[in-house]
């Protein structure tokens, strides 16, 4: 059945895929010139973005089957490799879209001829009706639409087929770049509604195994747990048909596997690779390895205020200082990352977001600064990472320890079971010294703070609470980032952040990817997914 | 009658099952609720709040006491439900069923690969103690259980797949340009070969060889070993002497008399050793990205799934007891005693 469906469903390719079963090799596939075979270390557990449980390697079918009313434009980084452009936003499903005077309301026009895959038109109602189930299923879809001042479904109007109005709460710069993250696309709402039950008023059980969008590619097999086969959509009105007809995405758990599969030639992209791996194969030369700095993310040593000897900031400045900064992004990152020490003031000179602390390794200076506290004796600390993050963890916290060791604070390290980590460190918040990886969709440096910074905030793992802090991330959260108010205030909780150091940033990491010489068209994405639709395959 | 006391052996194992099977429900209940972390936060996601962590663990019914909890999977069980798995997102029983025959599959290949070669090994090496062959056996059996399977694995790949490329590409169990055979059993040679597609069984097999080698390496040593071992101590034994001093001859002595009796404890071994590679597998599975059961229960344990861990210990328990009624069968069938003395 599934084998016979296979085969119908490819149309205009039925001949390609009648011959796949005599092709010899994997190798001979790839050549065809329209199709690219991508491993992928996790698991893909859903078709539905807004489900719960769904995982983030999930995303990707968001990204690359559904649209969104807007997206972000790319741009070059000085290395050639693209990046997304936070500041340059395009339409997806929107053709235009104005936002009030009064900055309370953003009315989006869409475009006239975009269609779902059933050939049904898309509506402002397709569009209500997926806004009001992402602000309704709750979880992490709630959470992150709160973000941009999305909140309930009173604030969604279908004004007319073509027409849809978001009415904000405040006027808030984060709005418009927040319907243009994954979470909010647009859903077939006649499908969705043909398949809802009372328990489930939102079709949740219906959208986890089937898409129904009108994105650039269509799910043409999933196979949970082993792959996902995507089929191009030739009606794709959301921006330029892609150039690869269909995707192949394997999912291949050895990191071994996939480096082998990728130097042989047997898959086109190695999606997410270690530090390690990037380094080697760059040296090699035997795949090219694309990926930049993940925006608004660093890795963190993070020292609990409920730990006694880290409410003195003397303390947490000595750590700052005895931390091997230099070895450990060599040793741990292989170089895959930007400094985030050495910076050379106190106060900052831009609004740049991360950017490098005042702090380097100085053993003298954090001897010093340790000595005029009362904990000048030393004392004895758990160091936690998370299992799941082991990679670049352990060789970090081990470096850490050692770091500590000669100022006279002993370190022991405590590996902590991925399924645990979330509740231990970030809900009870309880791990006195501990490595975090935080990043911030939107890219701005007062989202980060806001989810870093603030009392009782997700990612405030160190229980730090300044009303100074919280007065400003409140004052800069909304406000534009060409108001004359706002850099001066980010400049002083930067400053802040630098002289406190609550969170001890290492290295802002890169994302990396390995691909073959032939694969064109790689972007990287604050979402940290593939993005197919760019992609290219040059004709050798 | 002799069956009828090898029917009544059956069935009487069977029920001595039936409070081994209670036991491991309600010990997997309790076990997966002691497993530190909390689903409900794990899966409210990276961006949660308390409010949303709470939505989540009442959807999950983790917010009822266990008794209810327990009442809720006892009832469900009985309907043959195993509930959902919140990880993948796929109902447990349809998991086990998708999963189950690709480890059963490559656990039944291994252990075929490496009887045909530890069996005969054993028999050379028990037959001729302190020769090169004896050595080579233990070396062998050494060299193989004590290279980790990941280890084996990826040594494997490096050499079969990317240095000299005869092997094919390790992407699961059949290459990207296959598509699965039509499904009747789940064992994809078995389903190719039904729908007469050969070139799939063909490649099929292909898939299967190193990973197979892998696990049959390290599956060699028991088996080996065992089987020398057991034959050593039959060629010892004082019927043996008797039958030699009948003068019969060698060939007789040796595969009548000696290797049946010597087969039991290696037919036990071989009953262990399949079902604790099945379970044991993961490694392997990870390196040949096979969609195997081991990979999945590792996973589920990671995340707290609790339906997932609690459907793949049950399933593992009762493959367990189909296994050793197996091999009392298997045991009834080679070993007259047990139907005379039962």
């Amino acid at each position: 059945m599934r084998r016979r469906s296979f085969i119908s469903g490819t149309g205009a390719v039925v001949v390609g895929a009648e011959m796949l079963p005599f092709l010899k090799s994997s190798a001979a596939w790839a050549q065809a010139t329209d199709t690219i075979v991508v491993a992928i270390g996790n698991t893909i557990n859903s078709l539905d973005l807004h489900r719960v449980g769904t995982n983030r390697p999930a995303y990707q079918v968001t990204i690359n089957c559904y649209d969104r009313l807007v997206t972000f434009g790319a741009k070059s980084q000085p290395d050639g490799t693209l990046v997304y452009d936070y500041n340059k936003i395009e339409g997806e499903l929107a053709e235009s879209w104005e936002t009030a005077a009064d900055g309370l309301s953003i009315t989006f026009k869409l475009k006239k001829d975009a269609k779902f895959w059933d050939g049904t038109p898309v509506t402002a109602e397709d569009v209500k009706w997926s806004f009001d189930r992402a602000v309704a299923v709750g979880g992490f879809a709630a959470t992150q639409m709160k973000a941009g001042g999305l909140e309930k479904p009173e604030q969604f109007e279908a004004l007319d087929p073509l027409t849809f109005r978001v009415k904000l709460l405040r006027k808030s710069k984060l709005s418009l770049p927040d319907i243009a993250v994954p979470v909010p696309f647009i859903l077939n709402s006649k499908v969705g509604k043909a398949n809802v039950s009372e328990k489930d008023p939102w079709a949740t059980e219906y959208f986890h195994r089937t898409a129904a969008g009108s994105g650039a590619y269509k799910v043409e097999r999933w196979d949970p747990g082993q792959q996902i086969v995507y089929v191009r959509n030739d009606d794709w009105k959301g921006g330029k048909l892609p150039a690869i007809r269909r995707v192949i995405v394997r999912e291949i758990p050895a990191q071994a596997t996939r480096r082998a599969l990728i130097e042989r030639g047997d898959i086109q992209m190695a999606f997410e690779i270690s530090a390690k791996d990037a380094k080697e194969l760059k040296e090699k030369g035997s795949a090219v390895v694309v990926g930049a700095p993940i925006d608004n993310c660093m890795h963190v040593l993070c020292p609990n205020f409920n730990f006694e000897p880290f409410k003195d900031k003397r303390v947490r400045q000595a750590i700052a200082f005895a931390l091997p900064y230099e070895q450990i992004l060599n040793q741990a990152a292989y170089g895959r990352g930007a400094a985030m020490w050495g910076g050379k003031s106190t106060e900052p000179a831009d609004i740049s977001w991360p950017q490098p602390f005042p702090y380097k390794t100085d053993i003298d200076k954090a001897k010093d600064l340790l000595g005029q506290t009362p904990f000048k004796a030393g004392f004895e600390v758990p160091l936690s990472f998370d299992l799941g993050t082991a990679e670049w963890g352990e060789p970090t916290a081990l470096l850490i320890q050692e770091g500590l060791a000669k100022i006279g604070i002993k370190a022991t390290i405590d590996k902590i079971p991925g399924a645990n980590w979330r509740t231990v460190a970030l809900v009870e918040k309880k791990l006195p010294l501990h490595l975090d990886n935080f990043g911030g969709w939107l890219n701005t440096p007062c989202y980060y703070f806001y989810w870093a910074y603030i009392k009782g905030a997700l990612f405030n793992s160190v229980n730090y609470e300044d009303a100074e802090m919280a007065k400003l991330v409140e004052e800069t959260l909304h406000i534009a980032s060409d108001d004359p108010a706002y850099a001066p205030k980010i400049k002083r909780m930067i400053a802040k952040a630098f002289d406190e150091v609550p969170r001890i940033p290492l290295w802002q990491p890169y994302l990396d990817s390995a691909i073959r010489k032939d694969v064109a068209g790689y972007s990287s994405w604050y979402h940290r997914q593939p993005d197919f639709r760019v992609l290219q395959l040059k004709k050798a | 009658m002799a069956s009828a006391t090898k029917l009544r052996i059956l069935g009487q194992r069977s029920l001595q099952a039936l409070p081994a099977l209670v036991g491991i429900i309600i010990v997997t209940f309790v076990l997966t609720r002691a497993l530190p972390g909390d689903p409900a936060v794990y899966f409210a996601g990276p961006a949660a709040d308390a409010r949303s962590i709470a939505e989540i663990r009442k959807q999950l019914g983790l917010d009822r006491t266990l008794i209810e909890q327990f009442g809720i999977y006892l009832r469900q069980l009985a309907q043959g439900d195993l509930g959902q798995s919140i990880s993948t997102g796929q109902p447990v029983i349809k998991e086990l069923v998708n999963r189950l025959p690709a480890s059963i599959e490559l656990t039944l290949v291994a252990l075929l690969l490496s009887a045909l070669v530890a069996i005969p090994l054993g028999i050379l090496a028990a037959t001729r103690p302190d020769t090169w062959v004896d050595h080579l056996c233990r070396f062998v059996t050494t060299a193989g259980v004590s290279l980790p399977t990941f280890f084996t694995g990826i040594l494997l790949v490096y050499v079969f797949y990317y240095l000299l490329g005869w092997a094919p590409a390790p992407m699961g169990r059949l290459n990207v340009m296959y598509l699965s055979p039509p499904h009747v059993t789940g064992f994809f040679t078995i389903d190719a070969l039904l729908a007469g597609d050969l070139e799939t069984l063909r490649a099929t097999l292909a898939q299967l060889i190193l990973p197979a080698t892998t696990l049959g390496l390290f599956t060699l040593a028991p088996l080996a070993r065992m089987t020398r071992g057991s034959m050593l101590q039959v060629l010892g034994s004082d019927f043996v002497r008797t039958a030699r001093a009948a003068g019969l001859s060698g060939r007789k002595v040796l595969f009548t008399y000696a290797f049946r009796n010597a087969l039991l404890p290696v037919i036990t071994t071989l009953g262990m050793v399949f079902s604790f590679t099945l379970g044991a597998n993961v490694l392997v599975e990870k390196v040949f990205a096979w969609p195997g059961i081991g990979s999945y229960a590792i996973e589920a344990l990671v995340v707290s799934d609790y339906a997932a861990v609690q459907g793949f210990v049950l399933a593992m328990a009762i493959l367990f007891v189909a296994l050793n009624l197996v091999i009392d069968v298997a045991y009834t069938l080679v070993d007259p005693r047990v139907g005379i003395e039962g």
